[in-house]
């Protein structure tokens, strides 16, 4: 009985011991987040204002500029790479998690990991092959295309996990009501994975959001406004990389000023992706 | 009647007298085939992909043939070039990356899913996902300005005096090198880690939990031996998710990895990658065999996440075979 | 949910085309970074005086602008190193016409470092610097430094060397320079925008170099002028070819530049690295524009033909403030004549 005692004892401490490290490591991750955000709001904190959000950039030395062509910019960009990468994410887990077979399911998933260990650099390489040199000019569909492309692998793959996810119990019920298959896939299951579905569309659009590389050569860069989908176009990402590595102590600010937007535009789209397209899906919480 | 309706239906459409069954079997198929359209332009993006990694490096493929995987120089003027050490770089900052972000990640989702009140862990997860939106190059002038000192002052001293007789903490250290590139990879795939793993921890029903609590074992026990085996494979995905990021890491790692092709067992010593090598001379190469060298990097990266992937599925399959499986 | 989505695909094509602005001219140009600043304010007051005439200049490296302006994705280049004539050749072929070189301002390297307790500016002869980044000078107390900088506490201190890891013009000049200076470095390393380097620590860009050195004692390493000047830190004087001790500044640079106009070749490619004159910089350069000679589109071919002629006379008004050095009087009368080639 002692035996017993000093055991539960034993595991008991345990418990308390990892539960609490568990804690450590969420609040080690908050803390780099925090210090991060930090760390723009003290450099890049004083460059943000009225103008930032209406001018066009101005050149080294001159006050009154902003980046409001690349806020449209990067608008335009993750518009047309969630166009082009969700319903290839989505609708190609819902096939892999409910229409597949072994082998097909294997080879999709495969390539879709493989996809994503791409660098991001050879991704708009590989865009800047196949769109830009063919038309003879970089264009926001080129930038598009390569950012869709790098959405593809992320959604799919946490979308089809969520998928699966999803209890059998589930399916078996609304086949035994006489849903068909597709039926039940839109009405029970993927309402049942939503909270997750959306939890990778916005990691995935998370991702692109804060990508350069693959812009270098397809969306180029652009100092003025780009009208239509056709020439050159600024964006956030690539603001920041301009200025962060310039020798200008007033165009560093404005880097770290535009990163603190980034983050503020997505953390904006995450909570209203969140909130207007939530549904009160019961998921068991303990 | 069931009898009545497979003839009808193998023998092929009929004008005029489609059953209901019939009408259902069809939405699926069209259900089927749209979304196999989607699957499969996953499958045909990435097969063009290679194709045209294939395509655009067919001077160094003839001219090095398997040499290219053992050569360790890389010199653009004799036009001698070789990927070892980007490929020993790449795994090395990948593999310290995933030693650092994994448990921290798993640890981070746990506490999320399981002992934070909804509202903190809702509120929390926002914030968490938003390290994954932080551009690269914010990491990569953090690393340089904060990462770099911090190792070179602190952690490289600290880690030298106290495991300095490792082959893995020793030689000199300037702050730069494999272990601050895979410190400042591993802040990058955290998110990914725990973002995923949060959602799949939140799914596992609860009776899981209670059964296990019912049965005795502590809060810990429940979580650790049956909640966490039920989420298993959404967490193993999280962790390719992590991977592939830290595999294909450009500008972030670039800036602190010290980009000097050198093979060391120090973690201390700088090295390469091959997505910063490709990143950092591929808009300035001269001369198509520089130009498709670099591609053919692209190319054996591509086979390197081939492999650590297959080797990656064929644990899970190991691991799952053993104690039961979950699904 | 799909009604929200359209209404929102809606408003955004809406904004796309809202901003459409009519009857724009919009030309685009890649290249070097070592000038993007001026070109950048150069660009923007053109924009000022003519309104409708939109120059979009990106700076992704001497190598990509050359590259690109061969693939025709962008109107014009630019590039810290002349084009070779392999390059020529090829946007010859590709083109049917000549791609011709405008050089526009003038920029220099020199050699920085960062030695804890030495904050005086240290003298450089070619062959410490040769000897330094062939890894043969390995501490900071060798007599082939030593020797130019009696009466300075050299540590024995390891040196730490730090070169670019991306491909750059920066690097062309540098290695340019070491090449004519030294037998030994032509052998072995060369000249290039990307090199085999000997020993060293890679930054990314110039700002990567600046970082590493102020993050490591005992370091040392090249940059361009500007990012020495706006981050103030300590850089180096280097013995010319008329044996004084030349620090890199505007005029130093222009007199490196003044020297070489004299034999400046009717296609501006020349190098002015080890240039001859008292007063000379030896580690100075020319950065050009890569301009196609024969322009299918009238209203890009005459904006540029006038924004040349505008940039190398009036536009050199503001290049010294921004750290740059004005071209020589003969190199601009001899590019306003150039200028009327393209067509």
């Amino acid at each position: 009985m002692a035996a017993m005692n000093a055991r539960l004892r034993w595991r008991k401490f345990v418990s308390g011991f990892m539960l609490t490290m568990t804690g450590v490591c969420a609040l080690v991750a908050v803390a780099v987040l925090f210090f991060i955000l930090g760390y723009l709001v003290y450099h890049g904190g004083t460059s943000i204002n009225w103008n930032f959000f209406t001018k066009l950039p101005a050149p080294v030395g001159e006050t009154g500029g902003g980046m409001a062509n690349a806020i449209v910019g990067s608008a335009k960009l993750l518009l047309l790479a969630s166009i082009i990468g969700v319903p290839i994410g989505v609708l190609g887990a819902i096939y892999l998690a409910e229409f597949s077979t072994g082998a097909i399911a294997f080879v999709v998933r495969y390539s879709a990991d493989l996809l994503n260990g791409v660098p991001s650099i050879v991704i708009g390489i590989f865009a800047y092959t196949l769109v830009v040199l063919p038309f003879k000019h970089f264009s926001t569909l080129a930038g598009g295309i390569a950012l869709g492309v790098m959405m593809i692998p992320i959604t799919l793959r946490s979308t089809e996990d969520f998928m699966r996810a999803v209890p059998n119990t589930l399916r078996e019920g609304a086949m035994a009501l006489g849903a068909s298959k597709w039926k039940t896939i839109a009405t029970v299951i993927v309402p049942a994975a939503y909270r997750g579905i959306l939890t990778a569309v916005l990691l995935a659009f998370a991702r692109v959001a804060g990508e350069t590389a693959p812009l270098l050569f397809t969306a180029f860069g652009n100092r003025y406004w780009s009208p239509g989908w056709n020439q050159p176009i600024e964006s956030l990402p690539h603001m920041v990389y301009i200025y962060a590595i310039s020798p200008y102590e007033d165009w560093q600010r404005q880097a770290w000023a535009a990163g603190l937007v980034l983050l503020g535009l997505i953390l904006i789209v995450n909570i209203l992706a969140r909130t207007i397209l939530a549904r009160g899906v019961s998921v068991p919480r303990s | 009647m069931a009898a009545t309706t497979t003839t009808v239906h193998s023998a092929g459409p009929v004008a005029g007298s489609r059953s209901f069954l019939d009408r259902l079997r069809d939405g699926d198929e069209i259900a089927r085939l749209i979304t196999f359209v989607f699957a499969a332009a996953t499958v045909l993006i990435t097969v063009l992909l290679v194709f045209e990694l294939w395509r655009g490096s067919v001077l160094p493929r003839h001219k090095f043939g398997f040499d290219f995987f053992f050569t360790r120089v890389w010199d653009p003027n004799s036009g001698d070039f070789g990927a070892l050490p980007f490929i020993y770089g790449t795994l090395v900052t990948a593999a310290v990356s995933l030693i650092i972000a994994v448990p921290l990640g798993i640890g981070a989702a746990i506490f999320l899913a399981e002992l934070a009140p909804a509202r903190v862990s809702d509120t929390l997860q926002f914030f968490i996902d938003l390290l994954a939106a932080v551009p690269s190059v914010i990491y990569g002038v953090l690393g340089v300005f904060i990462v770099i000192p911090m190792m070179r002052q602190y952690i490289q001293p600290a880690l030298k005096s106290s495991l300095g007789f490792l082959p893995f903490f020793s030689g000199p250290a300037y702050g730069i090198g494999f272990l601050t590139a895979g410190l400042v990879l591993a802040i990058m795939v955290i998110p990914y880690i725990i973002s995923v793993s949060r959602e799949v921890l939140l799914s596992v029903p609860r009776d899981q939990r209670e059964a296990a609590l019912a049965l005795g074992s502590t809060r810990w026990e429940s979580t650790w031996k049956v909640v966490v085996p039920f989420a298993r494979t959404g967490i193993m995905g999280s962790i390719f998710l992590a991977l592939a990021r830290a595999l294909g890491e450009t500008m972030a790692v670039t800036m602190v990895i010290g980009n000097t092709p050198t093979i060391s067992t120090s973690l201390f010593s700088p090295g390469y990658s091959i997505a910063a090598v490709i990143a950092n001379e591929f808009t300035e190469a001269t001369g198509d065999l520089y130009l498709q060298s670099l591609i053919e990097l692209g190319l054996v990266l591509f086979l390197l996440t081939f492999i650590l992937n297959g080797l990656a599925r064929i644990l899970i399959v190991a691991t799952s075979q053993r104690s039961g499986g979950a699904h | 949910m799909l009604k929200k989505l359209s209404a929102l695909l809606v408003v955004a094509l809406a904004a796309a085309i809202a901003v459409h602005s009519q009857g724009n001219l919009l030309i685009n140009g890649a290249g070097a970074t070592f000038p993007y600043p001026i070109y950048s304010k150069w660009f923007d007051e053109y924009h000022k005086v003519h309104g409708n005439i939109q120059i979009n200049y990106q700076s992704v490296g001497s190598g990509a602008g050359i590259k690109q302006v061969t693939e025709g994705t962008v109107d014009f280049g630019a590039s810290d190193g002349p084009m070779n004539d392999e390059q020529m050749k090829a946007y010859q072929d590709k083109h049917g016409s000549a791609i011709l070189h405008f050089p526009t301002v003038l920029g220099a390297d020199v050699p920085t470092y960062n030695i804890p307790g030495v904050s005086a500016a240290l003298n450089f002869t070619p062959e410490a610097l040769a000897g330094i980044f062939l890894g043969r000078v390995t501490k900071w107390n060798d007599p082939l430094i030593a020797s130019a900088n009696k009466g300075v506490n050299l540590p024995a201190n390891d040196i730490v060397v730090v070169h670019r890891s991306d491909g750059s013009g920066t690097t062309y000049i540098w290695t340019d320079y070491l090449s004519k200076v030294s037998e030994d470095w032509k052998n072995k390393a060369g000249k290039g925008t990307s090199i085999n380097w000997p020993v060293g620590l890679g930054g990314k860009g110039n700002e990567g170099v600046t970082g590493l050195i102020k993050q490591t004692p005992n370091s040392m390493g090249y940059v361009e002028l500007i990012y020495a000047a706006q981050n103030k830190i300590p850089y180096g004087a280097v013995k010319n070819q008329s044996g004084a001790f030349v620090k890199a500044e505007l005029a130093s640079v222009s007199a490196a530049a003044a020297g070489a106009a004299k034999t400046m070749p009717d296609d501006f490619r020349v190098s002015i690295t080890d240039a001859p004159g008292k007063a000379a910089y030896p580690i100075s350069s020319f950065t050009w524009l890569l301009i196609p000679e024969k322009f299918s589109d009238a209203a890009k071919r005459d904006t540029m033909k006038d924004f040349i002629k505008w940039a190398i006379t009036d536009g050199q008004g503001a290049v010294e403030a921004l750290s740059y050095a004005k071209l020589p009087k003969e190199v601009v009368a001899k590019e306003l004549k150039a200028i009327s080639k393209i067509q």
